[in-house]
């Protein structure tokens, strides 16, 4: 029988079970140093390691499981060069430049095109190091879905075929963290870098990234590395305008709870400039209101091409331009798609009729709704729930084996749609379901977003220092193993033609006495309750409706949380010292946003971005990236034109960049 | 532990428990303790013994956990109630949910895909 015994409640007063040693400092040199270790960081280190580079990597969790997809992925994105493709890469940037959902036209247009020129080879990469890709057994044989020749399944267009349904997609971590340690490449676990390193200790623009500092979540143990080159893989800050573990633990996340927007921090505290800085939505941001991600009934995403019935068992169409759509051209997605996020990248192409709140509140609908699984063809029902659910993320024990284990059968059961406000809820904030209430001061940084400004090789406006994955704005599981091969093919390009310069003493005795002074302290503030205060301040002075009194406000409130509250944090052991080094992280990336959401005297409809203010759109000269970095001590502002990617000192096309920057030969 | 007697505790966390483990069954090999993103678990200081469950309240549940255990039955995800999740049996109308009590026999049908983990985990 399960019990709570072990409960900590029931054990009162206890060690902390691993050796404390806060004034211990470990050195490593490599030529490589990548911080973050999860898709991007793992791609990252088996590209730089196979071509003979000396490898560290980072993480503030174990490489097996770490980072946003580590729990698996069910589809694999924008694989335009394989063998069913109708989608060439080219095609694929102008449907990036439209969806806003996407970025838009503030789309990172060289990431995208790294992605969809690299995809589906590193998919072939991955099956020949052990991850199942293919229907193998031929379970799906004759499916529309399924290309019976290679046994290859696609998701959401069975057209057009750019995204691939991986079968065994729940093992890529554990698949990539295993091809790591076979390469040897040094992995230093639940630890948390804070800070970079730069040569003679001098920070800001034009300063060289030299390694970093880090230290231990168990042992408190200090880490200094020394790198030729060092890549930031360490995913996008959350947390910064809601904070609540009271409901669900950690799970109001959407991304690995780990990501906390450390790598943004210690980039700009070194001088690289970053962007999309006040880019952020409601989406994926509800607080303790979510429901198991891909949990509930649903008709989006991950669940597309579900019928949804009413209480009473009565059918939703899906629609299409406000048509009726049929059951099979439900299944037949083509590209482009008109509905929001479109077929390629989402499977939104069709939906529920976008008048179905007024339907609800008029009782030609009743709620509660369900997802009538058992109605499906049952191709269609078990690639639903079996690989989808079942492969994607914090999909395969928590909904799949879980539900299962209470009896949940798709084949009779009919999952439940949260029960939502129809007027508010019903139509697109809401999609998916599972994202649950929604409330425009709660928000959440958007998709491609809070990322460095980077060139062709992926690095940053520093030397030394690249980026790959959610840090460079880049959301997909199959974006973060393609750019983080990339860029470290790049990053040990540059090493293999640099010495190692050694740190700076002074800058590593001055980080670490920020990075442990809450340990000296045992009063003050507590790592959760500061990061709810500041979460507050940025619901109220940085929520759906901006202008510069009301930014500059925050950006008050915040100054003084650093004179007061932020002298007093306090950890009363590593994991705490963690947590509030985080603190840290999250009130300089909160003011970053406001700072450059001030710097942007415009409202922008593609980022969600509204200025009372200055109400007029960002058409025109308003139409460019804002950066900001730091320097002098001060944050500081600048532009660079959208596109600027494909401006001198670059070609014009994607591709004779690509061919230039690719480094597939080194 | 003996509640009879009124002990000085602070409230139980919310969630309260996130993982729960059967003692009978459970070895205290701290193989979930080590698969964990967050350190939710920390090894029992007495060997053998379930990992004790320190930051339930910064679980993610993704379930990790559970998958790295070798032991059937030795340790359980708990979702916090408010995320456990209902259907409906479409012939019956029945009501089921995660976590009822006497529920219908377990669905053991594999996902599509499943083998077994690398790396020994």
């Amino acid at each position: 029988m399960y019990t709570n015994k072990t409960d900590i409640q029931n054990y009162p007063g206890i060690k902390w079970p691993y050796p404390v040693d806060y004034e211990k400092i470990n050195r490593i040199s490599c030529d490589v140093l990548i911080l973050g270790g999860g898709l991007a960081g793992c791609a990252a280190a088996i590209a730089a390691a196979r071509r003979g580079a000396k490898v560290a990597v980072v993480d503030k969790g174990p490489l097996v499981r770490s980072g946003s997809g580590g729990t698996g992925i069910d589809h694999w994105h924008d694989a335009c060069l394989n063998p069913k493709s109708k989608i060439s890469p080219e095609q694929l940037m102008e449907f990036y430049f439209q969806n806003p959902y996407w970025g838009g036209k503030y789309t990172m247009g060289h990431m995208r095109y790294i992605q969809a020129m690299e995809s589906y080879k590193a998919l072939l990469e991955l099956e020949k190091i052990g991850l199942p890709i293919r229907d193998f057994d031929d379970e799906f044989e004759g499916s529309a879905f399924r290309d019976d020749t290679t046994g290859l399944m696609y998701a959401y267009d069975y057209e057009n075929c750019t995204v691939i349904r991986l079968k065994g997609g729940a093992l890529l971590k554990p698949t990539l963290s295993a091809e790591v340690e076979r390469l040897g490449v040094q992995a230093y676990e639940y630890i948390m870098a804070s800070h970079l390193l730069t040569e003679d200790g001098k920070t800001g623009p034009g300063s060289r990234v030299i390694g970093a500092i880090a230290f231990s979540g168990r042992t408190g143990e200090c880490y200094v590395f020394n790198a030729k080159s060092t890549i930031i893989c360490s995913g996008m800050p959350q947390g910064e305008w809601i904070f609540s573990t009271e409901f669900n633990g950690a799970s109001s996340k959407f991304w690995d709870p780990n990501n906390t927007g450390e790598g943004q921090a210690m980039m700009a505290e070194a001088g690289a400039e970053l962007t999309l800085m006040e880019s952020n939505y409601t989406i994926c941001a509800n607080g303790g209101m979510r429901w198991p991600m891909y949990g509930t009934g649903d008709s989006n995403n991950t669940w597309y091409g579900c019928p949804i019935v009413d209480a009473n068992g009565k059918r939703i169409p899906y629609t299409q331009n406000g048509k009726v759509m049929d059951w099979s051209e439900i299944y037949k997605n083509t590209w482009p798609g008109t509905g929001d996020g479109g077929s390629v990248t989402s499977g939104s192409l069709g939906e529920l009729p976008g008048d179905l709140p007024e339907k609800i509140m008029s009782g030609e609908y009743k709620l509660p709704f369900y997802a009538d699984l058992p109605s499906m063809p049952p191709d269609e029902r078990r690639v639903l729930w079996g690989l989808m659910i079942g492969n994607e993320g914090k999909t395969n024990y928590p909904v799949y084996k879980l539900y299962g284990k209470y009896g949940f059968d798709p084949d009779k059961d009919m999952l439940q749609v949260p029960v939502m406000a129809p007027k508010s809820n019903f139509n697109k904030r809401a999609k998916p379901y599972w994202n649950g209430e929604v409330y425009e001061p709660w928000r959440e940084c958007q998709k491609c977003s809070n990322c460095a400004v980077y060139d062709w090789t992926m690095k940053t406006t520093l030397d030394g220092l690249y980026v790959a994955g959610l840090t460079a704005g880049n959301n997909f599981a199959s974006g973060a193993i393609t750019t983080g091969a990339y860029a470290a093919r790049n990053a040990w390009k540059a090493a293999k033609q640099t010495e190692l310069i050694p740190v700076n003493e002074d800058q590593v005795q001055k980080y670490r006495e920020q990075i442990y002074a809450p340990t000296k302290r045992d009063y003050g503030i507590g790592w959760k309750e500061f990061k709810a205060g500041c979460a507050r301040v940025m619901q109220g002075n940085c929520g759906e409706y901006k202008s510069d009194e009301v930014l500059q406000n925050g950006l008050d409130w915040f100054k003084s949380i650093r004179e007061g509250e932020m002298q007093q944090l306090y950890a009363r052991n590593p994991h705490e010292l963690m947590r509030t080094n985080e603190c840290y992280t999250q009130i300089m990336v909160s003011e970053m946003t406001l700072t450059a959401s001030m710097a942007r005297k415009c409202s922008s409809p593609t980022m969600n971005f509204k200025r009372l203010d200055y109400p007029g759109t960002d058409e025109g000269e308003n139409e460019k990236y804002i950066t900001i970095t730091v320097k002098d001590g001060k944050y500081t502002t600048g532009e660079i034109p959208v596109k600027y990617y494909l401006q001198a000192p670059y070609a014009q096309s994607f591709k004779e960049n690509y061919d230039k920057y690719c480094a597939l030969e080194d | 532990m003996d509640y009879s007697e009124a002990l000085l505790v602070p409230n139980p966390m919310t969630p309260n428990t996130a993982i729960v483990f059967n003692e009978d069954k459970c070895v205290g090999c701290n193989r979930c303790v080590n698969v964990c993103r967050a350190d939710v678990l920390h090894p029992n200081p007495v060997k053998g013994k379930p990992p004790i469950v320190l930051y339930p309240d910064e679980c993610w549940f993704d379930g990790c956990c559970v998958l790295a255990c070798r032991i059937p039955g030795a340790s359980e995800l708990n979702s916090p109630l408010q995320q456990k999740v209902a259907w409906k049996r479409k012939e019956t109308g029945e009501f089921f949910r995660v976590g009822m009590k006497d529920p219908p026999p377990p669905n053991n049908r594999p996902p599509v895909g499943e083998k077994p983990l690398p790396h020994g985990f």
